[in-house]
């Protein structure tokens, strides 16, 4: 069992890695590339907790399908430049610092909570295909449909915008 | 009992999310600011998985599926808007989209 920790750590490491170097890249294809590493890490996270379905649809939807979109974009539009003269420094300093703030409150929030959860989360068979499947469609039928429509205003929208003529 | 317990993923997850948080205020490129924008979304999915998995609710990941439709279709329409913006003004630097009309 002490496998799961180190598994844990690994992925989170990994994962931190990534998003680090996300913002630490000087070309953005690099950035989008590391980002996908830091997804597949997140991937790796649900398969742990056994959210199987979860962990199947976030690598088609986010590494599969929002990643190439992010990559469509920059080389068409051929975006891969450096980023030329980047915010002063005391605006940088000053943002990593309200953000470490906010992290610190963040962490500090949860430490003091006594939280119970009795389940291990390997067992867990809410995550199957099966077990999920049947709480959407007899619970949740009804956003699951909204979400159709809502596909397909977003649909509706992209291609709106990309129209080249005047609208 | 050796699983690991709920605080990681916590603290995990709100790293992670603190990481999206700086990605928003240092970087100018209105792509990159996008991508830490998933970032966020994505620490929050996680935790939100971790605790339906932990206290054996199906509703959390559930609604982990539902953020990932919204999240998608969000993608969708911010780069098509980059992609307008590039087209009108040449530009994705956010310094220099300041002003709401150009």
């Amino acid at each position: 069992m002490m496998f799961t920790k180190y598994l844990f750590f690994f992925l989170s490491v990994l994962a931190l890695y990534g998003s680090v170097m996300v913002l630490l890249s000087k070309k953005p294809v690099h950035s989008v590339l590391y980002l996908t590493l830091t997804f597949f890490a997140i991937a790796g996270h649900y398969i742990l907790l056994n959210a199987q379905f979860l962990a199947v649809v976030h690598v088609i939807v986010y590494a599969g399908a929002i990643m190439v979109l992010f990559l469509f974009t920059v080389m068409l539009l051929n975006l891969n430049k450096n980023e030329r003269s980047p915010k002063p420094v005391w605006v940088k300093a000053l943002a990593i610092l309200s953000g470490f703030l906010l992290g610190l409150v963040l962490v500090a929030v949860f430490r003091g909570y006594d939280i119970r959860v009795a389940a291990d989360p390997m067992l867990s068979q809410i995550g199957l295909v099966k077990n999920l499947g049947r709480v959407l469609y007899h619970d949740y039928l009804l956003p699951f449909e909204i979400s159709s429509i809502l596909f397909l205003t977003a649909m509706v929208g992209a291609v709106l915008l990309g129209k080249k003529e005047q609208i | 009992m050796q699983t690991v317990p709920i605080h990681y993923y916590l603290t995990f997850c709100s790293v992670l999310f603190t990481i999206g948080v700086i990605g928003v205020l240092i970087k100018r490129n209105v792509l990159i600011i996008l991508m830490s924008i998933e970032l966020m979304i994505n620490s929050i999915n996680l935790l939100l998985a971790a605790f339906s998995a932990y206290t054996n609710d199906p509703a959390g990941q559930i609604f982990v599926f539902f953020i990932m439709v919204v999240a998608a279709a969000e993608v969708a329409i911010g780069l098509a808007i980059v992609v307008l913006i590039y087209r009108t003004t040449g530009s994705i630097d956010i310094q220099v989209l300041n002003k709401l009309k150009w």
